[in-house]
């Protein structure tokens, strides 16, 4: 049994410590928001915060996370309403999704930071994350939103 | 493809809630696509929960003013959820905030494709282009119900009625009911109102056609909350792997997996026709399994030669050799004749590889088998691939079959398989009653892909003395998809497959002589669509030969161009609106150039211009701005369209990278390392203007990436004089280093 700090919640997950912390909130915790993508951290689908750091879930084992706070897109805002989460839709900033909550919870760990990012600190930032469908022009305008917005 | 005509026809006897009631049926060029008027047999199965009033199949009403729509599409990310519903809302006089969407089951007869044979599959842009009239209908029949009740409970004719929206009107008392008060007392009545396509709106009335409405599936998605494939989760659901054998077409011979089944979790391992599965308490359990099996493989395959250089050479002797004629496609007037007889001749031959879909969403489905009863979860664009994956594959009776479809995680043609279903079921059966999740790795999803086909082809023009382009002769050699995919539709067909030679065919450019010929390989090795499939590499060639012609011919690109469609106004128009948006005459920086391409597709038109420049010591092309203009006719969604445009580009600049390389039958690459798509900081600037007509709606999912390729190209040419000539480019030529 490992126990971790989630979305402000201690939760007990009973799987190896060494089992990425991706499948534990998956498929363990039900927190399904975060995605699989891709496994070895080339696609950023499954991005979480720990401690804050936008952090790759599926190359993060449950035991790097004991003592520290996860937090996944379920815990991002009570209804959803985080301006990102708000600039995201305004601004069409998806289409079939999948890469989402992974797009906003790396945005979201550079707002918290810097309030006023430059378009290229914003593109760079956001480089680690693949989007199939090609919105990226749109993530890159909803993330200078929601920092007008915070 | 024509409107089909309507005929309407009257089902007797058609059973529903335990009232007999009379259904009618909506035929789509005969092919039996329903609007049930108080359902069927099959309708009853689809509103289970039916709490409210059913005017037809698509539509259910709560008695709170609740409306909850069938959607018949998947949605991949394409709007398809908000476009078909909006459209019965449209013509319903629905208030929008009321609706809810729900995807439609596998049932065919009522919620089938038209332009798929009334099947139920999505893809080749066809959704929007297929539906568009049936979900009108729907929605027209649906609010003259609504009128037909109101008139009998106020007692007055029902042509004194109107609507507004969610409301029933009588103007001249002043009243109004809502549809929720309606749902209360509705009843189908007996004399049904007709279904005439002009009672439909015409677009100076619509409220939400043509508007930018909000996305239905946006607050889940941005949320965390909506649920694609991956995410099924039911009671004591297992999770599964499968290895699959390197080679296409070989199998397991031999399987130790005494290790494998020592892993704390594991549940069964099963042989399959092409590999083992491993079904586990958990899904990092059922992959540490996996690593530990020994299996060796069978090496009978075809497959194991297909090597991608070896096949270029081989398919481009095969395209040189004109006496092979494949099968002719197309052909007007006598293009052999004409080219014997021109002046001056140019020929050119272009490669493309395969490429694949990577869909965000790694392949995976979810199955469970109770009894003879089969249950699906999938992230499909094909409800028939698993209807068939069940029925043929693993030998279910069809009434025994059900089908519930996820949002999918992108599909780009990828879902359009069944590989993923047979996966599911097939292991759903070795452990029945239990429900089980297979999941492809992303290197699964790589290595196992089904690709876009590696192609070669061969293009010749023909000029008279004066210049003129008299004949135009186009082979495409590449392995079938349809022979695979749709054997029926290919052997009907004659040979014919029509996604490999999409947007070569049936060209809006008037050649007095044309001649298409497919020449078919088989290899061993499945292919399959892919984004504008054909389209991605048939408009390469031609639009990049075509500025060759005109250099030959001395004539400027464009104008040629324009005289190859001085009968299609659609086609000039988007040629010079393009134009006028990228300020095609401005001159551009030293070391920058424009390049134009044209592309009439999917019963949409578009032309695409491209600002680029090339590092001349690398050979890299970098592409700094995209201006397309389209006429898909009525645009439905604007902003949608624009932002399909705009994502259809982005898949384009990066499928002129892409490459999936065989050797000896296996894939070299494996992750998005290897295999990198584009991203965010390497995307340029694109500005999309959708030209408003009031034709019929065309495709645009995949019509923003034909015109990519060329347009670039094209201004590569300008920069560096050479001729791009493969996919993915042959930057190297471009160093001068």
């Amino acid at each position: 049994m490992v126990f971790i700090n989630v979305n402000r919640q201690e939760r007990a997950v009973d799987m190896p410590s060494d089992t990425p912390l991706l499948w534990a909130l998956r498929d363990y915790l039900g927190l399904t928001g975060t995605k699989f993508g891709c496994g070895v951290a080339q696609c950023g689908a499954c991005t979480v915060h720990v401690n804050g750091s936008p952090t790759r879930s599926c190359v993060t084992p449950l035991s790097a996370v004991v003592g520290k706070n996860v937090t996944t897109i379920e815990g991002l805002s009570a209804r959803g309403d985080h301006p990102l989460q708000k600039a995201f839709l305004a601004d069409n900033a998806f289409q079939c999704g999948y890469c989402t909550p992974g797009q906003i919870m790396q945005a979201a760990a550079l707002l918290a930071k810097n309030r006023k990012p430059t378009r290229a600190q914003i593109a760079s930032h956001m480089a680690g994350h693949i989007c199939r469908c090609g919105c990226y022009n749109q993530i890159v305008a909803a993330v200078e939103h929601a920092a007008k917005e915070a | 493809m024509n409107a089909p005509t309507v005929r309407i026809e009257l089902l007797e006897g058609v059973a529903f809630q335990g009232i007999t009631r009379r259904a009618f049926l909506v035929s789509a060029g005969g092919l039996g696509v329903t609007v049930a008027f108080g359902g069927t047999g099959g309708l009853k199965k689809a509103l289970a929960q039916a709490a409210g009033f059913a005017p037809n199949a698509w539509i259910r009403i709560a008695a709170d003013g609740g409306v909850t729509l069938v959607s018949p599409g998947s949605e991949m990310g394409q709007g398809t959820m908000t476009a078909m519903p909006l459209l019965i809302a449209e013509e319903m006089d629905l208030d929008w905030s009321k609706v809810k969407v729900e995807h439609a089951p596998h049932m065919p007869k009522l919620y089938g494709n038209p332009l798929f044979g009334g099947n139920m599959i999505v893809g080749a842009s066809r959704t929007m282009r297929g539906y568009y009239e049936i979900m009108r209908l729907a929605g027209m029949q649906a609010r003259e119900v609504m009128i037909l009740n109101a008139a009998r409970r106020w007692k007055v004719p029902a042509g004194e009625l109107a609507t507004e929206p969610h409301h029933v009107v009588h103007r001249a008392s002043g009243r109004r009911m809502s549809y929720g008060e309606i749902a209360g007392f509705a009843e189908v009545p007996a004399d049904l109102p007709p279904i005439a396509r002009d009672k439909l709106k015409p677009p100076s009335q619509f409220r939400l056609i043509g508007k930018d409405i909000a996305r239905i599936d946006g607050p889940d998605k941005v949320a965390g909350r909506a649920q694609y494939g991956i995410d099924t989760r039911l009671p004591g659901m297992l999770y599964a792997t499968v290895l699959r054998a390197p080679v296409t077409g070989e199998g397991p011979e031999s399987i130790d997996d005494a290790e494998a089944r020592k892993v704390p979790g594991v549940k069964n391992i099963v042989r399959m026709p092409y590999g083992v599965g491993v079904i586990a308490s958990n899904y990092p359990a059922a992959l540490k399994a996996r690593n530990a099996l020994k299996v060796t493989w069978t090496s009978r395959s075809k497959a194991r030669a297909y090597t991608t250089d070896r096949l270029l050479t081989e398919y481009a002797g095969r395209a040189r050799n004109l006496a092979d004629t494949g099968v002719v496609y197309e052909a007007h007037g006598d293009a052999k004749g004409a080219m014997a007889k021109a002046a001056k001749r140019l020929t050119a031959e272009y490669t493309s590889v395969n490429v694949t879909h990577v869909c965000m969403e790694p392949t995976n489905c979810t199955a469970q088998v109770d009894g003879e009863r089969i249950e699906f979860w999938a992230p499909t664009q094909s409800r028939f691939g698993v209807f068939l994956a069940a029925v043929k594959g693993l030998g279910f009776k069809p009434e025994n079959v059900r089908i519930n479809v996820t949002l999918l995680g992108g599909g780009f043609g990828r879902r359009a398989e069944n590989d993923y279903a047979f996966d599911a079921g097939f292991l759903a059966k070795a452990v029945p009653g239990t429900p089980v999740k297979v999941v492809w790795t992303r290197e699964d999803d790589v290595q196992y892909t089904k690709t876009r086909p590696l192609t070669v082809q061969r293009v010749e023009a023909g000029l008279d003395a004066q210049g003129n382009l008299i004949a135009f002769h186009h082979r495409i050699v590449s392995e079938s998809i349809y022979a695979r995919f749709a054997p029926p539709a290919f052997e009907k067909a004659g040979g014919r497959d029509l996604p490999v030679c999409e947007g070569a065919f049936e060209p809006t450019y008037g050649y007095p002589n044309f001649l298409l010929e497919y020449l078919r390989e088989q290899r061993g090795v499945d292919v399959a669509v892919w984004r504008s499939v054909g389209g991605g590499y048939t408009k390469f060639a031609i639009e990049t030969f075509l500025e060759e012609v005109a250099a030959a011919a001395g004539k400027d690109p464009i104008e040629l161009r324009m005289q190859m469609l001085a009968k299609q106004p659609r086609g000039q128009a988007v040629l010079r609106e393009v134009m006028a948006l990228s300020d095609w005459n401005r001159k551009r920086p030293a070391g920058r150039a424009l390049g134009i391409a044209y592309a009439d597709i999917w019963e949409s038109y578009i032309a695409m211009v491209a600002e680029v420049s090339v590092d001349r010591k690398s050979g890299k092309v970098n592409v700094h701005e995209l201006w397309s203009a389209v006429d898909c006719g009525v645009a439905v969604q604007p902003r949608n369209v624009e932002l399909q445009i705009e994502g259809a580009a982005i898949f384009g600049l990066s499928g002129l990278r892409e490459k999936l390389i065989f050797k000896d039958g296996v894939p070299q690459q494996s992750n998005y390392h290897d295999y990198p798509v584009l991203r965010g900081n390497e995307t340029p600037k694109i500005t999309t203007k959708v030209l408003v007509t009031n034709n019929k709606p065309g495709g645009i999912g995949e019509v923003g990436l034909p015109p990519v390729a060329p347009a670039v190209a094209n201004a590569v040419f300008k920069l560096t004089g050479k001729r791009l000539r493969a996919l993915p480019f042959d930057t190297a030529q471009l160093r001068t280093a």
